[in-house]
């Protein structure tokens, strides 16, 4: 069989040799063959090397102009396909030349391979581990795509997919004896749901964990990865006493409370001392961390219960067609109040989220009783309208019965 | 003779007594529609009124227009209602004065020596209209402000002069402060003038020929079918015309208190334009109209073609008494009839398709 095929080649080279010169003679031959030694000519038109001017020999050595057998040996430069430890360093010796790499895009980096030595992926490869991903476990091999292209795998969309075909793999994952429900819970979180929504610069896994150099963010580090996004969460944090507490236990930071994978939009009753509430995770009954939990939890709901009387009544007025738009306006501003208050909810202090939710309250306050000034006016005004009918409705009735009188016969 | 009328008479030409004393109205089973015409001057008094109000704290300009208008609304002592008023007042004298031109048009009132008393309510029909699409830009709020831009932009798809016409209704290129000025020029100035003076003729017309009876109803007299029935006009008449006055002002509070216009969002020019923006009611025949005419008419734009259809309608329709010369009987008098209930329908049929969009 290996006998007929090499025959089959070589007659093929042969008959490729007397015809026109080809341009491309690995496309020429390699078209012409079974399974998987034409799989690459077949996709690699859609690759992102072919559509910039890229072919075979670029990546793989070789005579694109010599249409013989010799064209793959090493005297020309043919270097194959590489092994799995090879790959790195194969993409590397392109994508980690500045000064080649940018003849298709002055922009491009060209520290994809420093940063993968960096990595798990990188370390466990030079260790021999032929299981971890490599370029092509992520990019693809002979179909890759621009990353902005939306069919890519790598493309924000799909890299929680993209990392789950390894990563959701219960018995790929056994043998490191880490958990594979990462993405599972990834994709219940608030940043999937921002993505699903459109967002594509909410986080996925490469956001937090790094792409090339992937690696899971140490306990030291969460606040940091966290904090690129959440600068103000992060920068009162490591300003309230838990940042010393959290580092001394060896706590990770944010994802004590808000977890790491399934992130999940973090409600008003996070804080406070009901069985929803993190704080009771840690504090306990008369200690000074579920008072201060348990004060805080009350000035956001003083906040919360201001807003949602100024908005009724607002929303009342309104309905009714009462001109409301100012107080409206003005309500805003209390909501920016509770925003802000939430956000210094990580000083962990009672005090300094009461200066913003007594702000929150006093505007609140201020618009519930334009909405209700707004009400009074409403009915002041039918009442109004009431009395005007009443005249209206007399003046008619007297006027017809003047006409009444005016017209009836003299005799009646 | 009270004095004030002995004193009037010593200084007008023709006797105010006489007028007064001898003016008649015809009786007849359709004279409910002469209350009609009143009806329209009265809405239009009443818009002077609020609008002279409206004025003292009005300011045109696009920083300042919508402001006023809220603190007319919510700042201004009774603010609310003359605001209120206005608007709800203008709409529903737009709906007077085409009761009162159907009425007219099929009761063939137009007929003559009426004919100059046809072609002047005409005119002020067209300037009801044009006060309404000038005042609707005023309070400058996101609607009014997206309404005028696909208005105006109408009125630049006719050939040659459309872009003139744009620029010169806009005041510029798009719709901004010039826009507003001469909207508000035109709405406070030039069409009050103009519909002062017709108003004028109109009223001296119709109380030099007095009202027309259908012929119909005239033959009937004529064959002795029905007697020559008549009401004085002072008091019976005007009296029965302020008690419509009265429901009207009843109806425009009601409708002021529990309905209060709106005022909506500030105009904001680099803003998308909002969902389902579309003219006041009664351009929406036109707007329905203009989304079913196809891109090209034989080698029309569309939509000049559209434009030009009703512009050659409207002449027409000011035109009619000239050109239903017998409009007592016969064939040609049926088919204006005809082409009335056909343009009422398609108004009708058309505004109700634009509202259910």
């Amino acid at each position: 069989m290996k006998t007929a095929a090499l025959a089959f080649i070589f007659i093929f080279c042969a008959y490729c040799a007397w015809g026109e010169a080809p341009k491309e003679s690995c496309v020429t031959c390699h078209s012409a063959m079974e399974g998987k030694l034409s799989e690459a000519v077949k996709i690699f038109g859609g690759d992102v090397h072919a559509q910039v001017g890229l072919g075979c020999s670029d990546c793989h050595g070789g005579d694109r102009n010599d249409d013989t057998m010799d064209s793959m040996s090493k005297a020309k430069g043919f270097r194959g396909a590489p092994k799995k430890a090879q790959i790195p360093e194969f993409c590397g010796r392109c994508h980690s030349d500045a000064t080649y790499m940018r003849h298709f895009n002055p922009k491009v980096r060209t520290d994809e391979l420093s940063e993968y030595v960096t990595s798990v992926h990188g370390k466990r490869l030079k260790q021999g581990d032929q299981n971890v991903a490599t370029c092509v476990d992520c990019h693809g091999v002979h179909n890759i795509l621009q990353v902005s292209d939306t069919r890519s795998p790598v493309y924000p969309t799909n890299v929680a997919n993209t990392c789950a075909r390894c990563h959701s793999d219960a018995e790929k994952m056994k043998q490191y004896k880490i958990p594979f429900d990462q993405v599972g819970k990834y994709q219940k979180s608030v940043h999937a749901k921002a993505m699903a929504d459109g967002d594509l610069s909410a986080p996925t896994c490469t956001t937090c964990h790094g792409s090339h150099g992937a690696t899971p963010p140490g306990v030291d580090s969460v606040a940091n990865v966290c904090g690129t996004c959440h600068v103000f969460f992060a920068q009162l944090f490591d300003k309230s006493p838990h940042k010393v507490v959290f580092t001394n236990m060896g706590l990770p930071g944010c994802v004590q409370c808000h977890s790491n994978h399934a992130i999940v939009v973090p409600g008003d009753e996070f804080v406070g001392v009901t069985p929803k509430s993190v704080c009771v995770n840690c504090h306990f009954e008369g200690d000074t961390g579920y008072n201060t939990a348990k004060a805080i939890s009350d000035n956001l709901s003083a906040l919360t219960s201001a807003l949602a009387r100024a908005e009724s009544s607002l929303g009342a007025a309104e309905r009714s067609g009462m001109e409301v738009s100012t107080p409206k306006l003005e309500l805003a501003n209390a909501h920016e109040a509770l925003i802000k208050a939430r956000v210094n909810v990580h000083t962990f202090s009672d005090v300094e989220v009461k200066k913003f939710t007594d702000q929150g309250v006093a505007i609140a306050k201020k618009s519930d009783e334009a909405g209700i000034a707004a009400l009074k006016e409403r009915d002041y005004r039918r009442k109004g309208l009431g009395f005007s009918l009443v005249f209206i409705v007399i003046a008619i009735a007297g006027l017809y019965m003047k006409i009444r009188q005016m017209e009836s016969p003299p005799d009646s | 003779m009270t004095p004030v009328i002995k004193w009037l008479d010593e200084r007008l030409p023709g006797s105010v007594e006489d007028f007064v004393r001898h003016k008649q109205v015809p009786m007849h089973r359709h004279s409910v529609w002469y209350y009609f015409g009143g009806m329209t001057l009265f809405l239009f008094v009443v818009q002077v009124l609020t609008g002279i109000l409206l004025l003292l704290y009005y300011r045109p300009s696009p920083e300042t227009a919508f402001e006023s208008v809220q603190f007319i609304m919510t700042q201004v002592r009774f603010g609310w209602l003359i605001r209120s008023v206005h608007s709800w007042s203008a709409n529903l004298m737009i709906l007077a004065a085409f009761i009162h031109m159907f009425s007219v048009f099929f009761l063939k009132s137009y007929r003559k020596p009426r004919e100059l008393t046809w072609v002047t309510g005409m005119l002020l029909l067209l300037i009801a209209l044009g006060f309404g699409f000038s005042g609707y830009l005023l309070p400058w709020n996101q609607l009014a402000y997206f309404a005028t831009k696909v208005g105006t932009q109408a009125a630049g798809s006719v050939p040659v002069v459309g872009e003139w016409l744009l620029i010169f209704m806009r005041g510029g290129e798009d719709v901004g402060a010039p826009t507003l000025t001469r909207f508000f020029g035109l709405h406070v100035a030039v069409l009050p003038g103009l519909a002062t003076l017709l108003v004028a003729i109109h009223l001296m017309l119709v109380q030099t020929l007095g009202m027309s009876v259908p012929p119909k109803v005239e033959q009937e007299i004529k064959e002795g079918k029905q007697p020559a029935r008549k009401m004085p006009f002072f008091p019976n008449f005007m009296m029965r015309d302020i008690i419509g006055w009265y429901a009207a002002l009843g109806v425009l509070g009601a409708l002021a208190a529990i309905f209060p216009w709106e005022l909506g969002v500030k105009a904001d020019p680099f803003a998308p334009a909002p969902a389902g923006i579309r003219p006041e009611w009664y351009f929406l025949f036109m707007f329905e109209t203009l989304k079913h005419v196809p891109a090209k008419v034989l080698f029309l734009e569309g939509e000049f073609a559209g434009i030009a259809i009703f512009g050659l309608a409207t002449a027409v329709w000011v035109l009619v008494p000239f050109l239903d010369r017998k409009p007592h009987a016969g064939r040609a008098g049926r088919l204006f009839s005809g082409l009335g209930v056909f343009a009422l329908g398609y108004i009708v049929v058309m505004s109700l398709l634009a509202l259910r969009a």
